[in-house]
């Protein structure tokens, strides 16, 4: 059958099940937006392309299909980079598919080339450049392939105007996957298991990180099962929230910089920690030299270029955690570690004491106050989408999630404006959820473009701005480490309310906590998007926290507030060790 | 990855695709590896080249370097060869000022070296040397004196001793656990 190479592109893109891209036109990729007519093929126009990458990107966090996005050539293209650095670091299936211009012209400088191979090296699991239409079929497949199968990860598809324009044979099965040097399949060496199966045998403080492989691989049950079975302690990164519910007795909740103050401690106490696909991230293990100095390591990981990369490991078991796991639970003994679970319990301590939720209501309203209500509004059941920021980490903390994939945030690169656009991926993906987007007054403003998107696509998501006046994670590095110099971060911002109504979609303003709860249920009464713009205490801090670089047991926590009377921004700053005493910076 | 810094040589068979080259060299760049001298050539099998890469790196990092290549998805194989017995070659072409009847002399060095002369005018000499580095770099040194006009190596090439030829595409790779790194 002969078609143009316009055609091959949907003709390959349908039969491998794609249903939705994402996309902004242009004059290189006319020739495949012209064929897409003729094709079973829902196009979501989107207002920037960095802002249909992340709807893409998110399409494939919630659904775990590959998320596709189209755009023209030149601007259209740098567009996306942002968007698919944004997948890269954190392993996100994503097709980008280019346009280029005229094959003749590739190398002039002509109008609107640029070399977008080369561009996205570095920023794609792989990537090609088509010059021929007898190649778009094969190289389409491949691309859909490496994206998601291995360690997932974008890959762009650069094709040349004539390419698309110009006829081919298309044959289906010639084209399948030639990809000699491609390996997903990785499997561990036998005697690796025995030395796992030796450490965990003999572990008496064991704790399981569990990590965004988990719920890529599919692991969740397994995983559970093995914490359940040798009574290990489970603490998540903040990719891996999701993979083991949060009201399991086994969870510890996050780890990390922001993580809670027990759970690092726990870590930093181990005698044996089990990595389950996540990466060792610097905002997990803070000074990597102190970092959980008494404790043997397990890294299971799909991707042998993680071990030994930032933490030296004793067993590298690489390969798909559902297959290692398969090998290895069945071979792990029951286990009772009550000792060790009650001491954990122990160091929770005065926490619950620190944490906001506990605070003596002023009639300020916090974030936490807000995420808090939407959490027990939604029955704890929403597809959350963030920002990033305070209001991604007071999420993390405070919208306790029972079940996997509802929780999408950009972890690895930390895309201020990746929510909103986010929310409406993962809403075309997952239809039947109810999806909210948590922002920052900073970062809503980088993508609200998008809000037209929604409205024209009559999709459905709430968009929570978490409105400090600040852009407020940095106001926070400003306040502790740099003498509360606030360059550059108080933040003025238009009217979220009229912005909304602008785009023909309902604002609500909240300024008081007894406002929260019903300005929540008119947003999931409303038909159409819905922007809630939260005004929020301006100058509250994220605790715990661990500053960059330093040891992971060395906390800022949340001052203890006072018993009565009016709760004020916190002066001083606590460190975890017993004493209070101001943070010294210059430790490295 | 300061200390135990020394020479790693790996042997990597890549598709031979445009940009292919590229990708590699942009791996290095990227994960901040100091390539010392690379080199790309055909091989017997079509659609397949090698490449000899010599990194200054310790054993944690050259395991890193061999994870990370297996990446690309256009490579094949890639073996590290810098603990077996190996054959390596450099190849320099040296163009040497001659005059003052200083050819004779020379003559005599490009000999004791068992390197030639492929050119020659009235007053300068082309010497053309193989062999390992070491070898080169004291020839030059000895050339130096006379005045060297203009010279140009191709980088190292490896191939390990014996019979036993790898095959560039393994049907098997077993995951890379970093024994050497556990200590
Ligand atoms: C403002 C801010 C603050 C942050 N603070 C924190 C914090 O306090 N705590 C925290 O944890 N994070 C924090 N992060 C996020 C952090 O930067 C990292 O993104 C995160 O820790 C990475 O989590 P991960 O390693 O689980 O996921 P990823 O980075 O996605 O890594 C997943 C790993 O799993 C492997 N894998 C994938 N699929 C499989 C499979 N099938 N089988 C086996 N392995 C597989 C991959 O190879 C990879 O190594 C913060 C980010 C921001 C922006
Ligand atoms: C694109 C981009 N630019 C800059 C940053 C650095 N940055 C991290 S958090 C932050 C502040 C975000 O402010 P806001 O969106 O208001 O959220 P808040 O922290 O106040 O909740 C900034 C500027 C970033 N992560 N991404
Ligand atoms: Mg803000």
């Amino acid at each position: 059958m002969k078609l143009t190479g316009a055609k091959i592109i949907w003709e390959c893109l349908v039969r491998e099940g794609v249903e939705i891209v994402f996309g902004y036109p242009g004059g290189t990729i006319l020739p495949a937006y012209d064929a897409m007519l003729d094709y079973p093929i829902h196009h979501v126009l989107v207002r920037h392309e960095q802002g249909g990458t992340h709807m893409a990107d998110a399409y494939a966090r919630a659904s775990g299909r590959v998320g596709v996005m189209f755009a023209t050539s030149g601007p259209g293209a740098t567009n996306t980079v942002t968007g698919l650095a944004t997948a890269m670091m954190d392993s996100s299936p994503v097709l980008c598919i280019t346009g280029q211009v005229a094959g003749s012209l590739v190398g002039l400088d002509a109008f609107q080339e640029t070399d977008v191979t080369g561009v996205t090296l570095p920023v794609t699991k792989h990537n090609y450049l088509v010059t021929r239409p007898q190649d778009i079929a094969r190289t389409i497949r491949e691309a859909l392939y490496i994206a998601r199968t291995g360690r997932p990860g974008p890959v762009l598809v650069d094709i040349t105007k004539d390419a698309q324009q110009k006829d081919a044979e298309f044959d289906w099965d010639a084209a399948a996957p030639s990809l000699p040097g491609y390996r997903p399949d990785l499997h561990a060496l036998p005697e690796e298991y025995e030395k796992a199966l030796h450490l965990i045998r003999s572990a008496k403080r064991p704790v399981i990180l569990m990590g965004r492989g988990v719920l890529q691989a599919g692991a969740m049950r397994t995983v559970q099962e093995f914490a359940e079975k040798t009574n290990t302690p489970v603490a998540m990164t903040l990719l891996g929230i999701g993979g083991l519910p949060a009201n399991h007795p086994l969870n510890l909740g996050m780890m990390g910089m922001h993580g809670e103050a027990w759970v690092n401690h726990a870590i930093q106490q181990a005698d044996l920690l089990l990595a389950f696909g996540m990466r060792f991230d610097d905002r997990v293990t803070g000074n990597v030299k102190t970092y959980a100095p008494r404790a043997q390591k397990i890294h299971i990981d799909i991707d042998p270029s993680e071990i030994n990369k930032i933490v030296k490991v004793d067993v590298a078991l690489v390969g798909d955690l559902c297959d290692v796991l398969q090998e290895l639970a069945p071979r792990v003994q029951a286990a009772d570690h009550s000792e060790w679970l009650a001491h954990i319990d122990e160091m929770k301590g005065d926490s619950a004491v620190r944490d906001i939720q506990n605070l003596p209501d002023t009639g300020h309203l916090y974030a936490a106050h807000v995420i808090h209500d939407l959490w027990r509004a939604t029955k704890g059941e929403a597809l959350i989408c963030t920002d990033v920021g305070q209001h991604q980490m007071w999420t993390a903390q405070y919208y306790k999630q029972d079940r996997p994939f509802n929780f999408i945030t950009s972890g690895g690169l930390g895309t201020m404006g990746f929510g909103l656009p986010a929310a409406i991926g993962a809403k075309l993906a997952r239809p039947n959820a109810e999806v909210w987007s948590i922002s920052g007054d900073g970062g809503f403003q980088m993508t609200l473009a998008e809000l037209a998107t929604a409205a024209q696509e009559g999709v459905k998501v709430n968009a929570a701005i978490i409105n400090n006046g600040y852009l407020g994670m940095v106001r926070q590095w400003q306040e502790f480490f740099y003498d509360k110099r606030y360059a550059a971060t108080p933040m003025l911002s238009p009217d979220f309310v009229k912005i909304a109504e602008a785009y023909g979609l309902k604002g609500i303003r909240v300024t008081q906590r007894s406002e929260v709860h019903d300005a929540i249920r008119e947003a999931q009464e409303t038909a159409g998007t819905v922007v809630i713009d939260f005004r929020v205490e301006k100058e509250d801090s994220v605790y715990p926290m661990v500053p960059a670089g330093a040891d992971l047991h060395n906390m800022i926590r949340r001052p203890i507030p006072p018993k009565e009377g009016d709760y004020l921004v916190p002066q001083n700053v606590l460190v975890e060790s017993g004493v209070d005493v101001e943070w010294d910076i210059s430790v490295k | 990855m300061e200390n135990n810094m020394a020479p790693h040589t790996f042997v990597a068979y890549v598709e031979d695709k445009p940009g292919v080259l590229n990708r590699v060299a942009s791996l290095f760049r990227r994960r901040t590896f100091n390539i010392e001298s690379l080199t790309v050539g055909h091989t017997d099998q079509a659609g397949v080249s090698r490449m000899t890469i010599v990194v200054d790196t310790d054993d944690l990092g050259a395991r890193r370097v061999e994870a990370n290549l297996y990446k690309l998805v256009n490579v094949l194989r890639v073996d590290d060869v810098t603990a077996q017995p190996t054959v390596e070659r450099d190849l320099a072409l040296i163009k040497v000022a001659a005059r003052n009847g200083k050819r004779a002399e020379i003559m005599q060095l490009v000999d004791v070296y068992r390197a030639r002369i492929v050119d020659v005018t009235n007053d300068s000499l082309v010497v053309e040397i193989t062999g390992t580095e070491d070898k080169i770099e004291s020839m030059v040194d000895i050339l130096r004196p006379f005045g060297i006009i203009e010279m140009v190596r191709t980088g190292v090439v490896s191939m390990t001793r014996g019979a036993m030829a790898p095959s560039a595409n393994p049907p098997l790779v077993a995951a890379m656990i970093p024994e050497a790194a556990l200590n």
